[in-house]
């Protein structure tokens, strides 16, 4: 039974063939159309998600399917202390795949282990999310013709950041990318990704604290935000939150073709004054998201 | 200084010097009531000096322990006075349910009869990370 609860749970030749797929779904929708009938997609989101849990559904019914779940843990059997394991056995009972978003870290990777059907992770609290990663990839292909040679702004929230981490992953597999970490000292790469990642592959890599210095030599910028919820202390989410903040002053000092990226959703670190310029894709990604979750859905259903 | 020969146990040997104490404290063989021997600073060609523990009882020991205290030992499995099988412990590649995953966000604080698991990332430090979190695994306790 083939999960996807990693990035790296996919070859690149994968990564490669979904990208295809997705392009091939944006360029004839309608003959994809029909390819999940009969097939249902369960989403079971134990924290509020609207945005992921949306794109999985769209995704499903824009491939013919169906869809059932539930949006958050109290409307679940999961409120009477069901645990993960059994949730699975029983949903695999009604689904053909199943979406899953999780606050616990690892919580998709336990579903995968006793599921009948393919999990994929929708997110579990800071640590995967590979289908945000997927909708990058994607932006990312047709933004910049290919993923070589790039060198990549990482900006925000990098400790906490699991979009971030699962980019990093994921671009480590391709030729001559540099990553340039733009973040306050509190809110660094995590050591682990330095070494099991960057160090390993031997990936070029600069760390500075100030967005307008490096943003020159960007050929992509990926905003994140600074999220309230993976902080202990309201105190240190109150002083950090406005560190990073992108305007269009700030953009004026970058390429011509840098494409601005974001997982949304934004708070402030993307001013809304640089939605209009050609250069942000972030709501471009959102879309992207879609197509590749379609993929991954016909890749894993095996239709 | 002579140690009685062991007719069925088990002699843990080639015990980095000074690591004995640990592998004693860490199997509690203290709350054995067979005869358990330990030598410090033997004579070693291969190490130069070593520790040795004797134990006077077939037991079962816990070899992932063993290689994350303390990897090259060498454990004796002794029968009828001579050795029936020998292991060479190493670091073992994953570690289950020994040690805990200290991070709160983890699902192994909140699912039932989840087993704790740890996968050996980095060798040369001998780290180990939650296969589900990623959390690096504190070992001093067993230390």
């Amino acid at each position: 039974m083939r999960s996807v609860i990693d990035i790296m749970d996919l070859s690149v030749e994968e990564i490669d063939s979904l990208t295809e797929t997705a392009e091939s779904i944006i360029k004839d929708p309608a003959a994809f159309s029909d390819r999940c009938r009969g097939k249902k997609l369960a989403t079971l989101f134990y924290e509020p998600s609207t945005r992921t849990r949306l794109s999985f559904e769209a995704a499903m019914y824009e491939l013919g399917g169906q869809v059932i779940g539930f949006s958050e843990a109290s409307n679940s059997s999961v409120a009477k202390g069901e645990s993960v394991a059994d949730t699975v056995r029983v949903v695999g009972c009604y689904a053909d795949i199943i979406a899953m978003r999780h606050p616990k870290e690892g919580a998709p990777l336990v579903a995968s282990r006793y599921s009948s059907v393919p999990v994929i992770n929708a997110g579990d609290g800071g640590h995967n999310h590979p289908t945000q990663t997927l909708a990058d990839l994607l932006t990312i292909k047709r933004e910049k013709g290919g993923f070589d040679g790039l060198t990549v702004g990482l900006c925000g929230d990098l400790k906490f950041g699991r979009t971030v981490h699962s980019l990093i992953s994921a671009m480590s597999r391709y030729k001559n990318v540099r990553f340039v970490m733009i973040s306050p000292s509190e809110l660094r790469i995590p050591d682990y990704v330095k070494i099991n990642t960057l160090d390993k592959n031997r990936i070029p890599y600069t760390e500075v604290t100030d967005l307008e210095s490096v943003i020159g030599e960007l050929d992509v910028l990926y905003m994140t935000r600074v999220q309230k919820e993976r902080f202990f202390n309201e105190a240190d989410y109150i002083r950090l939150k406005d560190s990073y903040i992108l305007t269009s002053e700030k953009l004026a000092g970058a390429k011509a073709d840098l494409s601005v990226m974001h997982p949304l959703p934004r708070v402030n670190e993307i001013s809304t004054d640089v939605d209009s310029d050609p250069r942000a894709c972030y709501f471009k990604q959102v879309l992207y998201g879609k197509y590749m979750r379609m993929a991954l859905i016909l890749m894993l259903l095996g239709v | 200084m002579i140690i009685g020969q062991i007719i069925d146990g088990i002699v843990l040997d080639h015990i980095t010097a000074g690591r004995g104490v640990d592998i004693y404290e860490t199997l509690r063989l203290g709350e054995l009531d067979c005869t358990v021997a330990m030598i410090f600073n033997a004579d070693s060609v291969k190490m130069g000096r070593k520790d040795i523990i004797k134990i006077g009882t077939p037991i079962d020991i816990d070899l992932d322990v063993l290689g994350i205290i303390d990897p090259g030992i060498t454990v004796n499995y002794i029968s009828n006075g001579k050795v029936a099988k020998r292991e060479h412990i190493s670091l073992p590649a994953t570690i289950r349910g020994i040690l805990k995953c200290k991070n709160p966000r983890c699902i192994t604080t909140i699912e039932q009869g989840l087993t704790q698991e740890f996968r050996l990332c980095d060798e040369e430090n001998k780290v180990y990370r939650c296969v589900y979190c990623e959390t690096k695994a504190d070992t001093s306790s067993l230390k």
